[in-house]
């Protein structure tokens, strides 16, 4: 077995005393696709913000590559490959469609290089590519605020892709999507992985489905089990704390 | 958004042309009084252009400029004081006297030199805001915090200034007028007609290089900076860093903007640093149009101008009449009087008047059809 991409070992995070994650343990291979499922409250925006640096854990540690990321800035760890998508998107919606991908893929971001030089003609092609993989080149010059929130959603997720992470942890990407984009944006994530490691914590089980990938369920701040779509619901653990009432209400 | 712009263009052109036509003009048609008011107007446009480009584009509502404002207006006026205390008892300013001191206090010492003078002005102040607004930011203060902490600051200074008799004059403030530079008075009718010439250059140097600061990407980071921080620091970028450096800026040209003001209302003071003056600043941009340079400029000057002008025919009423204003474009018009220009303001008029072309609510809906766009 490889060396993990990504290894959170025993994250403890206490809000007041509030335990929003204990002792959680998880480890993602390179190229891996991943899905994080669990009850609302069950800690998956706090799990991403302490891989973000936006939470600084209580106890445990985050090691990213072999290093760790406690205690490292946010931007940081962004530049050293973990790209992040918002569960509700969070675009530039003062920009235009090409400028908030134009930020996304600019490298170095240091001021002054974004001062004294403009986008080399690689990573405009890049910016032309990732309008048209979400179908947004028509939309190029809009204001991001302007667009519907499907088309936002996708324009973060090509912003995620634009930075070129190793690491994509996306958070709710179809939520709020047509069927019909939910099945692109699986297609999508399906195709990101193998080259980047990917992990999607999602509601919208069909979704989770046809990702086909492998699943890990969170409850109450820790994992509670790991395995495949079929293993998980047919845990009878799970069924009790989430799957259960899916179950019933589909029946 | 680039063809609105397009579409629009030669009104702008008109504008642009009258307005450098009345710069070029005014010193011939103005007389000196008037000539010095429009010059020490445009040196506040210079602080006005610094404001904007800190609030108007990054979001940072700063109420303490006036200290950098007040910092270059002493960094030239100790030099020209210096410049012209030679042949006086001690061969310090005059002023020392008043207050029994006859050694030079060290800080004076470098002010004889012209190049450090020069440099002085813009540096001291920049470096001064990088590293007050750096230990703000660092710590994550932001919006209403960082507007307080500055106000704290411009608070300071002006005690401090205005406290210090045997250093630099306390509430009296340095007198530059009947001062020196190459051979003549500074308050002469000459000299004010350069300093104009020099304010003028200046303003549009700012422009400049303010309108290539905020174009590009660097002015996205500023507008991305504004709109949601938090998310980009996730997209790499440091924002602690840009908004230093922004800060330094707004703060460098402030101190330049002082200068020039203060050589040609002939004192600097510390009334420079009064809690109103500073918030004062922040109206002229608010009127003039957030986030448009052309608007800090405008706002500065013409408020300005209404200023002296309403001052001279109702001396009491000008304070409630600059109320209502920033009332109105709180209410009315909350992008400024250039914000509402290029927005959806005059476009009405001039449609109705068939000069505009018509703008619809979606204006790219009749080029859905085409799937390829300019590259």
């Amino acid at each position: 077995m490889t060396q993990p991409l990504l290894e959170l070992r025993q994250i403890t995070v206490s809000f007041d005393g509030f335990l929003a994650l204990s002792d959680l343990n998880l480890s993602l291979q390179p190229g891996e696709l991943r899905a994080v499922i669990g009850p609302n409250g069950a800690g998956k925006t706090t799990f991403l913000d302490v891989i973000t640096g936006k939470t600084v854990p209580t106890g445990g540690d985050v090691v990213f590559k072999g290093r760790s990321l406690i205690g490292t800035r946010e931007h940081r760890i962004a530049r050293l490959g973990v790209g992040r998508k918002f569960q509700s998107p969070r675009v530039f919606e003062k920009l235009s469609v090409q400028q908030n991908l134009a930020l996304a893929v600019s490298q170095p971001k240091q001021p002054w290089s974004l001062l004294l030089g403009g986008l080399s003609g690689e990573q405009r092609d890049r910016v032309h590519q990732l309008m048209s993989i979400v179908n947004l080149q028509n939309r190029c010059d809009w204001f991001a605020g302007a667009l519907s929130h499907g088309q936002k959603q996708w324009l973060e997720i090509a912003m995620l892709v634009g930075q070129n992470p190793d690491l994509l942890l996306v958070d709710e990407p179809v939520a709020g999507l047509t069927d019909e984009e939910t099945d692109l944006t699986a297609d999508l994530l399906k195709s990101l992985a193998g080259d980047h490691t990917v992990l999607v914590i999602e509601h919208d089980m069909e979704f989770i489905r046809r990702l086909d990938s492998s699943v890990t369920v969170l409850h109450q701040g820790h994992v509670l089990c790991e395995g495949t779509m079929d293993q998980v619901q047919a845990d009878p653990r799970v069924i009790e704390v989430y799957l259960g009432t899916t179950e019933e209400d589909n029946g | 958004m680039l063809q609105v712009l397009q579409q629009r263009r030669w009104p702008l052109v008109l504008f642009w042309v009258l307005i450098v036509a009345a710069v070029v003009a005014a010193p011939a048609v103005l007389p000196v009084f008037r000539l010095n008011l429009l010059g020490r107007f445009l040196a506040l446009a210079i602080v006005a252009l610094g404001i904007d480009l800190i609030w108007g584009f990054t979001g940072l509502l700063s109420l303490g400029q006036g200290i950098f404002f007040a910092l270059g207006g002493y960094a030239i006026a100790m030099y020209l004081q210096m410049n012209s205390s030679a042949d006086l008892p001690n061969g310090i300013p005059e002023f020392f006297g008043l207050y029994g001191v006859d050694q030079l206090p060290g800080f004076w010492e470098p002010f004889h030199s012209p190049v450090f003078t020069l440099i002085a002005i813009w540096l001291i102040p920049a470096v001064l805001a990088a590293v007050l607004g750096n230990l703000v930011f660092r710590n994550r203060i932001k919006g209403v915090y960082f507007s307080i902490l500055t106000q704290a600051a411009l608070l300071v200074f002006f005690n401090f200034f205005n406290g210090q008799q045997k250093l630099i004059n306390g509430t009296n403030g340095l007198k530059t007028d009947v001062t020196q530079l190459f051979g003549q008075l500074v308050g002469s009718p000459e000299m004010q007609r350069v300093f104009f010439w020099l304010t003028a250059v200046v303003v549009i140097l700012a422009w400049l290089f303010l309108r290539w600061v905020v174009r590009g990407r660097f002015g996205d980071v500023l507008i991305a900076i504004r709109d949601d921080e938090p998310r980009l620091r996730f997209a790499g970028y440091n924002p602690t860093l840009f908004k230093t450096i922004v800060f330094a800026i707004a703060g460098g040209l402030a101190g330049i903007g002082g200068a020039l003001y203060t050589v040609q209302s002939g004192i600097v003071s510390p009334q420079f640093m009064t809690v109103p003056f500073s918030i004062e600043m922040v109206i002229w941009v608010a009127v003039g149009g957030r986030g448009t340079l052309v608007g800090a400029i405008l706002g500065a000057v013409l408020i300005n101008y209404a200023k002296s002008l309403v001052s001279e025919a109702m001396p009491q009423s000008w304070l409630f009449i600059q109320g209502g204003l920033f009332i109105l474009v709180v209410t009315a018009l909350p992008e400024g009087v250039i914000g509402w220009f290029r927005g959806e303001g005059p476009g009405n008029w001039l449609n109705r008047l068939g000069i505009a072309r018509r703008s619809t609510t979606y204006p790219r809906l009749d080029r859905e059809g085409q799937e390829e766009v300019q590259p």
